[in-house]
């Protein structure tokens, strides 16, 4: 025989509980009881009922049939009186019983309705004129009476109230508001919130609204006539509408002897207190001490106990919701989630307020990260909000991005205001609707269409954007990339746990670290680990050459058509004439196509084709710049002190020294460099990875984590030291915490807001973790270790090392320059 | 089938071009010891496939990192598909065959 399972309670959280056990294919006999005498309806769209602008038949969520053809027997009105957990029956009011082997109680929550002197007629229910909000029921008898009146009190001025005092207006012409606390919402918004939202409801909405004020009376002999106050005040009106909260209904779960508290008490797979076989969800379960009443907590609680019931994972647990709304709240779009105000001394609270316009913002951060967060009249940020909350994400450096969108047009763009069209990733084509059915056909990771559709794989700028036109697309149901924290997509584990495996099983070659970590080797994490393996090994790495890139196998940069760029070292972009003597005859006697300075202060022989760059090597006689690894590239410098009248530093001199001595470290990602000899910043030292300035009185200032690129960033200031070997010795030690400790491709720019200049100066200039010993020896290891990868000229690491791979492309194809 | 180079030629774990009948031919050491060969020249923007790194299922064009099917020359990145050819190894001898 098939399991009995009864639901109690054809709400939308009993009804969403079936559905979520029929999508996991639950083979259930299932019974359904509710208690109004329709199928299932969106009780949140009861206030659209109001206003009118939903037609009642529109609020349906599933009609009878879906209860027929899923094989669900379903009794409305029929309330259910009793549960009977040793028998396991459950009684009807209509006297009929229903036994059950699991039972799910999902009876909501009803209207409170204060005990108010007047508000009910002896034997009749409630005075006439006075109504609850809280069912279709309801909600058809007070537009039938309201129409025919002049004037509504609403008491309540939660959200419920406010909706109702909006849905009145359509049917008769004045509405006031009467709430018993200070401030509008008080349940989500603080005070300052609540008092905008007020004088925009008044101003806007011409609904009056009355804080503070207790109703003690219902005024009216047969009809009602007035509402009374507690100051005396009387306000005249001929219907009366009650919103002033819900109270869970867990009046028969009481009864039938389960604990009950403000709700049913519940444990993380929502089971009632010392019961097998009887669960609650929704409104009238408690869950750690909580009881919800909106509707998204309510979905999470159906996917746990579905997955736990049906046994697709008999041990999901439901940790309670973090409630985060965004609504239009009689036209008035508030958005609220967490803590309403700092709690702590050190809580950073940000708040702004435009109250012309309406505007109230409000965000909160512990610890860097949001905890709370309120905005009324203005919620564009609040999709990030919200996932910041959710999440925990990290959250912007410039704290006003939080409330304001700050230049950058990506951030105004509204992801379902776009054309499917229209481009979103601009390096590599990728369109919106791309993006949209990549995520329809299942792809449902932002890495995951990132590698479908290469989309925000170039320059990586369009990143946030493809983040959200997933999120969007895939309607809130995105999953979290278990890779997004790995170092690499092949070996599961970030950084510091792959650092201490690779040190612990002693793995000094790439393919010994997929045998021993990874299981399959992939394409895609070779270049990485190859980069870590040699920042850690140094000299006892094992190098494979199929590990790494084509530029760092044939130490030049690829270009389109095949061909590779040969950029010879010239330190600090300090050149000689007999140095550019060489070049040009070089470029002459190999027909280079293009002759090109670079932005990094050197020249570029572009168009070169494999096969001849150990001869152009050998004829240059020059050591390689590196201007193709994930690596330190270059060094700019202005001419300083020596020539420049402004100069107060000797900025080439220093940047010669740099470069010679970190020239071709291996790292995460590039490693830009300048020194300038003043803050005219001639050599843009404020934007490099990492750049330093002459400073008046001898001293130089060292910024880090700048940035000119597709990201333009300044950089912040590390310290300021009076000698050129101080500056020496901490970018060494910068660069080396920067290796050991930045994911793969993450450049400076990100990794120093990641970790906070702060604690960046604390361990690099203070050493307040006393490892900066540790990083001078390592960073001077990797010194000690260079060699001129381009001295390989004479003797190729592999066989056709340096053999085309387009034999019959006659190249170069790149465009000749004479 | 006929021999087109020998192993030898191509590193473990790299790819190497060879030139059939007018066509070139990308041919792939995988580091399980097998073979596969593939259109040498990228279907995106013409970028040499033999200079790309592989896995045992993929290869990676160095100009814009599509990924392929090695086998089945599928493409993993929402391209064109690559062509591939049948390919064995024979005493040290790389012997193609047709297209598959």
């Amino acid at each position: 025989m098939r399991t009995r399972l009864v639901v109690i309670g054809n709400g939308m959280a009993g009804a969403r509980t079936v559905e979520e056990i029929l999508a996991r294919g639950g083979d259930f006999d299932i019974t359904m009881f509710g208690d109004e005498p329709y199928g299932n309806y969106n009780r949140i769209m009861l206030s659209n009922v109001l206003a009118g602008v939903e037609d009642e038949s529109g609020i349906f969520l599933n009609d009878l049939s879906w209860y027929a053809d899923n094989g669900i027997t379903l009794h409305t009105g029929t309330r259910i009186e009793r549960i009977d957990r040793f028998a396991k029956r459950v009684y009807a009011e209509d006297g009929t019983e229903t036994p059950y082997d699991k039972l799910i109680i999902a009876t909501g929550s009803r209207a409170f309705v204060p005990p108010i002197p007047g508000i009910h007629r002896p034997g009749r229910g409630y005075h006439q004129g006075v109504f609850a909000f809280r069912t279709l029921d309801d909600t058809r008898s007070m537009i039938r009476y309201a129409k025919e009146h002049q004037r509504a009190v609403v008491i309540g001025g939660g959200l419920l109230g406010l909706e109702a005092a909006r849905g009145l207006q359509n049917h008769l012409p004045h509405v006031t508001l009467v709430h018993a606390a200070g401030h509008l919402m008080n349940a989500q918004l603080n005070e300052v919130a609540g008092e905008t939202l007020k004088s925009s409801i008044e101003s806007r909405l011409g609904i009056e609204v009355v804080v503070n004020g207790q109703t003690t009376e219902i005024l009216g002999k047969h009809a009602v006539t007035g509402v009374k106050l507690g100051d005396g005040r009387v306000i005249p009106c001929d219907v009366v509408v009650v919103a002033a909260g819900i109270r869970a209904n867990a009046e028969m779960a009481a009864a039938s002897g389960l604990p009950v508290g403000r709700g049913i008490v519940v444990d993380d797979q929502m089971r009632c207190q010392d019961e097998d076989d009887i669960y609650a969800v929704g409104e009238c379960a408690q869950h750690r001490g909580e009881v919800y009443g909106l509707v998204a907590p309510l979905w999470d609680q159906a996917k746990v106990l579905a997955d736990h019931l049906t046994g697709v994972n008999p041990f999901a647990e439901y940790h309670g919701s973090q409630v985060a709304t965004k609504l239009k709240v009689a036209g008035v779009d508030v958005a609220a989630m967490g803590l309403k105000g700092p709690e702590r001394d050190d809580d950073e609270s940000l708040t702004f307020t435009e109250p012309r316009k309406g505007i109230y913002k409000n965000v909160i951060i512990r610890d860097g990260r949001l905890v709370g967060a309120t905005m009324v009249g203005d919620v564009k940020k609040v999709a990030f909000l919200m996932q910041a909350f959710d999440r925990g994400l990290a959250l912007p450096e410039e704290r006003a991005e939080l409330m304001f969108d700050l230049g950058g047009p990506a951030g105004e763009v509204k992801v379902e205001e776009m054309a499917d069209d229209e481009q979103v990733c601009n390096c590599n084509g990728v369109s919106k609707g791309a993006i949209c059915s990549t995520v329809q056909s299942g792809c449902k990771t932002v890495t995951g269409v990132m590698d479908k559709t290469r989309a925000g794989k170039g320059c990586g700028t369009c990143k946030p954007l493809v983040q959200r036109i997933v999120e969007w697309a895939a309607g809130g149901e995105v999953e979290e990339d278990p890779a997004a924290s790995y170092y690499v997509p092949g070996i599961p584990m970030p950084k510091p746990e792959l650092m201490n495996a690779i040190r612990v099983h002693s793995l000094k070659s790439v393919s010994a670290v997929f045998a021993t970590l990874g299981g399959e080797e992939d394409a895609k994490s070779k270049m990485g680990l190859a980069s870590l393996l040699k920042m850690m090994w140094g000299g006892e790495y094992v190098d494979e050459r199929d590990a790494r890139f084509i530029n760092d196998r044939v130490h030049a940069n690829i270009q389109r058509d095949g061909t590779f760029s040969v950029v010879p070292q010239m330190k600090g972009g300090v050149t000689t004439p007999a140095q550019l003597r060489r070049i040009a005859e070089v470029a002459e006697k190999h027909g280079v196509p293009m002759v090109k300075l670079t932005g990094g202060q050197r020249i570029d022989l572009l168009g070169v084709p494999k096969e001849k760059l150990p001869q152009v090597w050998a004829d240059l006689d020059m050591p390689s710049g590196y201007a193709y690894g994930k690596s330190f590239r270059t060094v700019k410098t202005c001419v300083g002190s020596d020539f420049c009248r402004f100069g107060v530093g000797d900025s080439t001199a220093l940047g010669i020294a740099l470069e010679e001595r970190y020239q071709g470290i291996e790292g995460p990602g590039k490693m830009k460099l300048a020194v300038t000899g003043c803050p005219r910043n001639c050599a843009e030292a404020y934007v490099k990875d990492l750049g330093v300035v002459a400073i008046d009185g001898g001293k130089w200032e060292i910024y880090v984590g700048g940035a000119a690129g597709a990201h333009v960033r300044k950089g912040d200031l590390l310290t300021t030291v009076g000698t050129a070997e101080e500056v020496i010795t901490l970018t060494g030690r910068f660069l080396q915490y920067y290796r050991e400790n930045a994911n793969w491709l993450e450049r400076t720019y990100a990794f120093v807001p990641r970790i906070g200049i702060e604690r960046v100066r604390e361990i690099v200039v203070d050493d307040a973790d006393g490892i900066a010993a540790e990083l001078d020896a390592a960073m001077a290891a990797s010194v000690a270790a260079y060699r001129d990868p381009w001295k390989d000229r004479d003797d190729p690491a592999t066989p056709g090392q340096f053999r085309t791979s387009l034999p019959l492309t006659v190249l170069p194809q790149v465009p000749v320059r004479a | 089938m006929r021999a087109i180079g020998f192993l030898d030629e191509i590193p473990l774990g790299e790819g190497r071009t060879f030139a059939v009948d007018g066509e070139m031919v990308a041919v792939f050491r995988l580091r399980d010891g097998s073979v596969r060969a593939t259109q040498a020249v990228c279907p995106h923007k013409g970028g040499p496939l033999a200079d790309g790194q592989i896995d045992l299922k993929q290869v990676l064009c160095p100009l814009h990192l599509n990924a392929w099917d090695l086998t089945t020359g599928c493409s993993l990145s929402g391209q064109p598909d690559l062509a591939v050819y049948d390919v064995h190894i024979d005493n040290d001898k790389i012997l193609l065959g047709e297209l598959s």
